[in-house]
């Protein structure tokens, strides 16, 4: 068990293409959000609201489109991964 | 502050009140199971929840009457460092995505109730298992107490209890009846009734802030004169500002990164987690949970409203019911009221009963009566839920607030500190136990003895939790730090335990346990009977 942490029943490769692209989707947000200095501005107001509130919950909705992508792959990766198990 | 009590406004507020109270008693037949003795059918909802309910029951554990009263006070206070809130927020998502499912499916197949059932089952240890429960519920106690001051602060605005009242009786009268209330449907419908109330609690936050957001500005002559104001007086008080100051950059991405992994290690928000009927339901709610962040994004702004309306408060949990107060006609101002009073009743249920499932599987069954029954168990943990509730209800009437907000602020230092038994746990069997708890130690240690040494104008100790990071020198959440060398020493620990062949426990879960989901083998859809699987 200690040996195989995240094996999945089938020996298919635990990095794939679309795994990347999960993976990638899952990483964004935190760059962007932790990269406090790219944001931290007032220009350009939008409304009024300075960059750094309207930026910030833009983001909100970026991630969620980010984690819609991810849930959509992630269901079809192992979609193939069980029929690949269990046939 | 008050000039009496405002009647159209509290007859609205009782009538939500009322309206969820019934809805509240009415939630135990609410697709009840046939059988329903055991703690899944109180403690879980009989882990049936689809992914809508998950969703607002979520809402309801996360975005809690604390929540919308202290972050626009944040903001309305200090400005800019304030919304870290929302970085915060965001990045929860990814995190729920990557672990949650797996130990959604580990906990069906072995009927795990609470984290610490998983840990105790995934390490054999009942010392860890046991660390983590306490953490726990010491992190849980004082969330519990701060929804009661949420309460308060719209009880207080309304002009009834509170410092309006003459004697302590009448003073903490409504608070008391609002207290009963919720503690008999908690008992009598479990988590249940938090779920169903959670539908009233998020339709009347949603009206609210759509309203609140179009309306106060117009009337406030736009976001240009409200950043104006709020600018003006961040300059005046030479404290706070509109942006974070060039120093403040680490503070404010460690406290939204600590916080944000900090979150799914509270017992509630497991709780409701595991309520879910299937593991796919917690990844799509990752999607649409975003919802409530843009909501708490907008809602963060009424902190700036509330300056530039002149409202000018000491207790900035204040401000935000004044300024509906003072903005909105009395029937709005009582419907926002309910809004918040009913968003500190949905957590305030669910943490209770959180807490008591931790201390009924954990400490009740692992240490005190290792043979209970089902029934036993469910009935040790609805009278838990009840003393939870009293001693948080104790906490708030003979202790300063300031005690509670002390409290809440460590314990989400401290519950970071679980996290990489748990998560850890999730992904790999390669720490030690024994350096897991090595670890947790070192990490609450530090973590409270550096909260301990923050001063602030107002405070000795406990004045804020950011501090200066060691060997960084930048100013930084006190949580993450204390991780990092809990995560330093589990490391450390489990490569020296190893080298000595220290007893590993024995592990009773397997690798496909982290991915079954229901209709799998071993997964039952609804009430597997507690105790029985994996034991």
């Amino acid at each position: 068990m200690s040996n195989t942490p995240d094996a999945p029943e089938v020996s298919r490769p635990v990095v794939t293409p679309v795994r990347i692209v999960v993976a990638l989707c899952l990483v964004a947000p935190f760059v962007a959000m932790l990269w406090v200095g790219s944001y931290t501005r007032t220009d350009p107001t939008f409304i009024g609201i300075p960059f750094f509130y309207w930026y910030q919950v833009s983001w909100v909705i970026i991630a969620a489109v980010f984690m819609a992508i991810a849930y959509k792959l992630w269901q079809y990766d192992e979609r193939t991964r069980k029929s690949g198990g269990r046939s | 502050m008050n000039n009496g009590v405002n009647g159209v406004a509290l007859t609205v507020f009782l009538f939500f009140f009322l309206l969820v109270t019934v809805m509240g008693f009415l939630a135990a037949r609410w697709r009840k199971a046939e059988q329903n003795a055991s703690l899944d059918e109180w403690g879980l909802g009989g882990r049936s929840f689809g992914t809508w309910v998950t969703w607002f029951l979520l809402g309801g554990d996360l975005y809690t009457a604390y929540t919308f009263v202290a972050v626009p006070a944040a903001i309305y206070a200090v400005g800019a460092a304030g919304f870290f809130a929302v970085p915060y927020t965001i990045l929860v998502y990814p995190v729920i995505f990557t672990f949650l499912p797996r130990l959604w499916s580990v906990s069906h197949r072995h009927g795990y109730v609470t984290t610490s059932d998983f840990v105790r089952g995934r390490f054999g240890s009942k010392g860890l298992s046991l660390a983590v429960a306490v953490t726990g519920i010491l992190a849980t106690m004082p969330y519990i107490a701060l929804q009661l001051v949420g309460i308060q602060a719209v009880l207080d605005v309304l002009g009834i209890g509170g410092d309006n009242s003459g004697n302590w009786f009448m003073k903490d009268l409504p608070l008391l009846i609002a207290f009963a209330v919720l503690a008999a449907y908690t008992y009598s419908s479990g988590l249940r009734a938090p779920a169903l109330i959670a539908f009233v609690k998020d339709a009347l936050i949603y009206i609210v802030i759509a309203v609140a957001i179009i309306y106060i500005p117009i009337k406030l002559g736009g976001f240009d004169d409200i950043f104006a104001a709020a600018g003006k007086k961040f300059a005046e008080a030479g404290k706070g500002g509109l942006i974070p100051p060039a120093g403040g950059h680490w503070a404010y991405a460690t406290l939204a990164l600590g916080s944000a992994l900090a979150l799914f290690m509270y017992p509630h928000s497991v709780t409701a987690t595991l309520s879910s009927n299937s593991r796919n339901v917690i990844r799509r709610n990752t999607t649409i949970l975003p919802l409530y962040s843009l909501m708490l994004g907008l809602l963060a702004l009424l902190g700036f409203m509330a300056i530039a309306a002149g409202i000018k408060v000491k207790n900035g949990q204040l401000a935000i019911p004044l300024l509906f107060e003072h903005m909105f006609p009395s029937w709005f101002t009582g419907l926002a009221f309910a809004a918040i009073a009913i968003g500190a009743l949905v957590p305030a249920a669910i943490m209770s009963i959180a807490a008591a499932n931790l201390f009924t599987r954990n400490i009740y069954k692992d240490f005190i009566r290792p043979n209970a029954t089902p029934e036993q168990e469910t009935k040790v943990s609805k009278l838990v839920s009840l003393l939870v509730k009293v001693g948080a209800l104790a906490f708030v009437l003979t202790m300063d607030k300031t005690v509670a907000i002390n409290f809440q602020l460590l314990g989400g230092i401290w519950i970071l500190q679980t996290m990489p038994a748990m998560v850890g746990g999730l992904f790999t069997r390669w720490f030690h136990r024994w350096a897991l708890l090595a670890g947790w130690a070192a990490g609450m240690i530090y973590g409270t003895l550096a909260a301990y040494g923050v001063a602030s104008p107002t405070q000795k100790h406990f004045g804020g939790s950011s501090d200066k990071i060691p060997g960084i020198g930048q100013i930084g959440y006190i949580g993450l730090t204390a991780f990092v060398l809990n995560i330093a020493v589990v490391v450390v620990g489990t490569f020296v335990l190893k080298a000595v062949k220290a007893p590993e426990g024995i592990d009773e879960t397997t690798a496909s346990d982290y991915t079954a989901d229901a209709g799998d083998p071993g997964v039952q859809a609804e009430l597997p009977t507690v105790g029985a699987a994996g034991h």
